[in-house]
């Protein structure tokens, strides 16, 4: 009864969003305002019925409904009951589920942000969002019902696919989604503005604090989903430049790149419709993200219960609301007021130099991602683009970028000072050198490019604490002083450094796996296998079971100087209901570091064949990822942003048409 | 700077950092891109040796030699033509005789693979999509059991 209430409320949730969309548009004609308004609460509502359906779905996983086809599919009685819940989004009609909660979560949201948002560009606004979740509630109902009943009903599920059963995938997809799904708002927020035809900083600063926490968010998702697919899948990578992951990467340099346009346009009131071309761009790639996973179009390691029949509906989405956002640009966009120009070394130059670099870098992603699938639908070739593509475009764009970020956090705005700037941050230069030659003479070499990472590195986190020394002030006024003031800037400024930092920390974590060692070996009991600076000794192969999988597990003592530091284990799992063989790693932290082993296959001769990873502060690649994000979340407290923005300038309420 | 100088050299350094992407994409789509090549087409266009690749297909019945240490041979097959592929590591989980394969690595000689790293996809049913259109394009396809491109993660083993 609560699953059919529940397939009762996503529909309705259906109709709303319609009304959502259509209603503040039809005002718009007729220029009545009190009629727009019902936007809100429809967005509202909808947000509750969809809440409730997903509810529903929830406690038919939760209670083992196998009434239900999609709960027969991807669930299993004997399932730890934590998987259960997250087995909701472990399957294609969940996962578009709660694509749709976080969508009109964020509709919601915008509904109730009424002192930051200007009335008229927030009914908007919530008409745009209408018809991006009309379209994938439709998509919900109409392909990817997960309300299907089954009769009969089944004693027992088909059990979720076991890589799937697993604590990061209860992290990883909602963290992804809400940043996919989050750029939807700035998405809204550019139509809005091509519809009512101004643009100004109060724009600027209402989009801001979404796309900052769709970035939060997506820069989250994609370090978890990383780190996910480094321990779970067991070959001890932790990115394989692999297309599913390409797709999340292309929004998240996109959506970078808007986070920092946005900035010039609030506060140099320059840069509109670039900005306006970036929103209208990282959603079409979040869009775009959804379909080459949800598609089936793409050969990819991580795609999960893909079905090509529903390609062509996601396809229309696709088409329409990108071929859409880019006509009203190219029809309105015109007409917008442009902004003033500047010059080229301020800080408007280096965020501009910021945004050329980030999307040509995304340019080259995109190509490197769809030019197979292009090629094989236009000649039937089929290639492969690999990691080796990828490191001949994309670092050598990426690197120029690492390089200007220091200069661009602390360059002045309007009139900068190139030589004075550079002369500020000799300090960084200075540590990324130092770092860079410490560890050459550490390691007595190394690949160039790793050292130049290394130098990278030090000098970004060099670079964000000379600025904080600067703004605080350092070096004009007493220490004490000092301190107090940098205690005292506003959040946004730490949160830059700080984000920036964290770009610093993930840039070294990168570098240094250019020192990770990788051994394969045949190994019987009493073995050691050297790996860094610790030794592997084999103590035991045992089998085990637990409820839902047998495994056979192979122990071993790390020993580091011939003393004992601990233990390890790997895996190799069979899972009962399927009867699917994973490989579990092995996995041992030393501090930032660690060590990484692979079970493979027992050998004729009565051992076993292992692969041992050492892994050199590979914690940082993460580490770094999440500090960004902790940045973003800090920016996203600043007092600016949650004062309530100036109510539109000068009260001209007519458009600028 | 008067306005236009300014928008000129926006548009200068957009233009020129775009001109170096383009140039870099062109250089890596000349030697980082490898083709996919089923058994048949691997012969009938007659590629040279030491050319890198990706060879897929079915894991020969009968053909898998565990040899010393981690050296493996087996032969790849799309039941029309075969290659026998040398590959040492481990090799992925669902890795047996019988399924679909891709292998990426270098042709020694006509007949002869030398692989570097194996994929099979983490599913009792994967069957690797290119592996499967081969398949289809030779008419041995045969829909249903295996042939489900329902996937879940795959493994990989690369040396």
């Amino acid at each position: 009864m609560f699953v059919e209430a529940g397939h009762y409320a996503l529909t309705l949730a259906l109709g709303l969003s319609l009304v959502q969309f259509l209603m503040p548009l039809w005002a718009a004609t007729v220029r009545d305002e009190a009629l727009a308004a019902i936007a809100a609460p429809a967005a509202l509502c909808a947000f509750a019925c969809v809440t409730l359906a997903f509810a529903a779905l929830t406690y038919a996983y939760a209670t083992s409904d196998f009434s239900l086809v999609n709960v027969v599919e991807n669930s299993h009685s004997l399932k730890p009951f934590i998987y259960k819940l997250t087995g909701v989004w472990g399957n294609h009609e969940g996962s578009m589920l709660l694509w749709v909660l976080i969508l009109t979560l964020f509709g919601a949201m915008v509904a109730l942000s009424r002192r930051a948002v200007p009335s008229r560009l927030r009914h908007l606004t919530l008409a745009v969002q209408g018809a991006v979740a009309f379209a994938f509630l439709a998509f919900v109902e109409f392909t990817s019902n997960p309300f299907l009943r089954l009769n009969p009903a089944p004693f027992e599920g088909q059990d979720l696919n076991p890589i799937l059963q697993d604590l990061g995938l209860a992290i990883h997809p909602p963290l992804l989604y809400i940043g996919y799904v989050g750029f939807s708002i700035s998405f809204a927020f550019a139509l809005a503005a091509l519809i009512e035809g101004r643009i100004d900083a109060v724009w600027a600063r209402a989009v801001r604090p979404w796309t900052l926490t769709a970035w939060v968010f997506l820069t989250l998702g994609i370090a978890m989903g990383s780190y996910w697919a480094y321990y779970e899948l067991g070959w001890g990578g932790w990115w394989f430049w692999d297309p599913v992951e390409n797709a999340s990467l292309m929004p998240w340099l996109a959506g970078t790149a808007l986070l920092h346009s946005t900035i010039v346009m609030e506060k140099r009131d320059a840069l509109k419709i670039w900005t306006i071309l970036l929103a209208i761009l990282t959603f079409s790639l979040s869009l775009l993200g959804t379909f080459l996973v949800r598609s089936g179009v793409l050969t990819s390691v991580h795609s999960f219960a893909t079905d090509p029949t529903r390609g062509a509906f996601i396809l229309a989405i696709l088409v329409v609301f990108i071929g859409g956002g880019f006509a009203l640009f190219a029809w309105r966009a015109p007409l917008l007021r442009q902004g003033g120009l500047f010059a080229p070394i301020s800080r408007e130059g280096a965020l501009v130099a910021n945004n050329l670099l980030l999307v040509t870098a995304c340019a080259t992603v995109f190509i490197g991602t769809l030019y197979p699938l292009a090629l094989e639908a236009l000649t039937g070739a089929k290639i492969s683009v690999g990691e080796p593509f990828f490191n001949a475009t994309f670092l050598p764009i990426v690197m120029p970028l690492l390089a200007l970020i220091p200069i661009g956090q602390t360059i002045v705005w309007k009139r900068g000072d190139l030589l004075g700037t550079v002369q500020r941050l000799w300090a960084a230069y200075a540590a990324g050198l130092a770092g860079a030659l410490i560890i050459f003479a550490l390691v007595r070499g190394g690949p160039v490019l790793a050292l130049l990472g290394i130098g990278l590195g030090v000098y970004l986190l060099a670079g964000s604490a000379v600025d904080i020394y600067h703004r605080a002030g350092g070096g004009r006024v007493a220490p004490g002083v000092m301190l107090r003031r940098a205690a005292g800037l506003p959040r946004s400024a730490w949160g830059t450094a700080i984000a920036h930092a964290g770009v610093g920390i993930t840039v070294l974590g990168i570098a240094a796996q250019a020192w990770s060692t990788e051994t394969l070996a045949v190994v019987n009991r009493g073995d050691l296998v050297n790996a860094g600076a610790y030794t592997l000794r084999l103590d035991a192969i045992f089998p085990r079971t637990a409820h839902n999988y047998r495994e056979d597990v192979a122990r071993f003592t790390v020993l580091r100087d011939g003393r004992i530091i601990g233990t390890l284990e790997g895996s190799k799992r069979i899972y009962v209901t399927r009867g699917m063989p994973t490989t579990e790693a092995g996995i041992m932290t030393l501090g930032p570091s660690q060590l990484y082993v692979s079970l493979g296959e027992p050998q004729p001769s009565g051992g076993m064949g292992v692969r041992i990873y050492w892994k050199p502060y590979v914690i940082f690649v993460w580490l770094g990822s999440v500090i960004m994000a902790l940045g973003g979340l800090l920016s996203l407290t600043d007092r600016r942003l949650r004062v309530a923005a100036p109510v539109a300038a000068r009260g001209r309420l007519v458009p600028a048409e | 700077m008067t306005r236009k100088q300014r928008r000129l050299t926006l548009i200068a350094a957009a233009l020129a950092v775009l001109g170096v992407a383009l140039g870099l994409v062109l250089f890596a789509m000349r030697d980082n891109i490898v083709f996919f090549y089923s058994p048949t087409d691997l012969e009938a266009k007659a590629v040279t040796p030491g050319t890198r690749l990706r060879l897929g297909g079915l894991v020969a019945e009968g053909s898998v030699e565990k040899g010393e240490g981690q050296n493996v041979t087996f032969a790849v097959t799309d039941t029309n033509r075969s290659i026998t592929v040398r590959y040492t590591g481990l090799l992925p989980d669902l890795f047996r005789e019988g399924q679909g394969v891709v292998t990426e690595g270098v042709l020694e000689s006509a007949g002869l693979f030398r692989a570097d790293s194996v994929l099979a996809k983490h599913d009792e049913n994967y069957m690797p999509r290119e592996v499967a259109d081969s398949l289809k394009e030779q008419g041995l396809w045969q829909h249903g059991g295996k042939t489900d491109a329902q996937g879940g993660g795959a493994t990989a083993a690369s040396e």
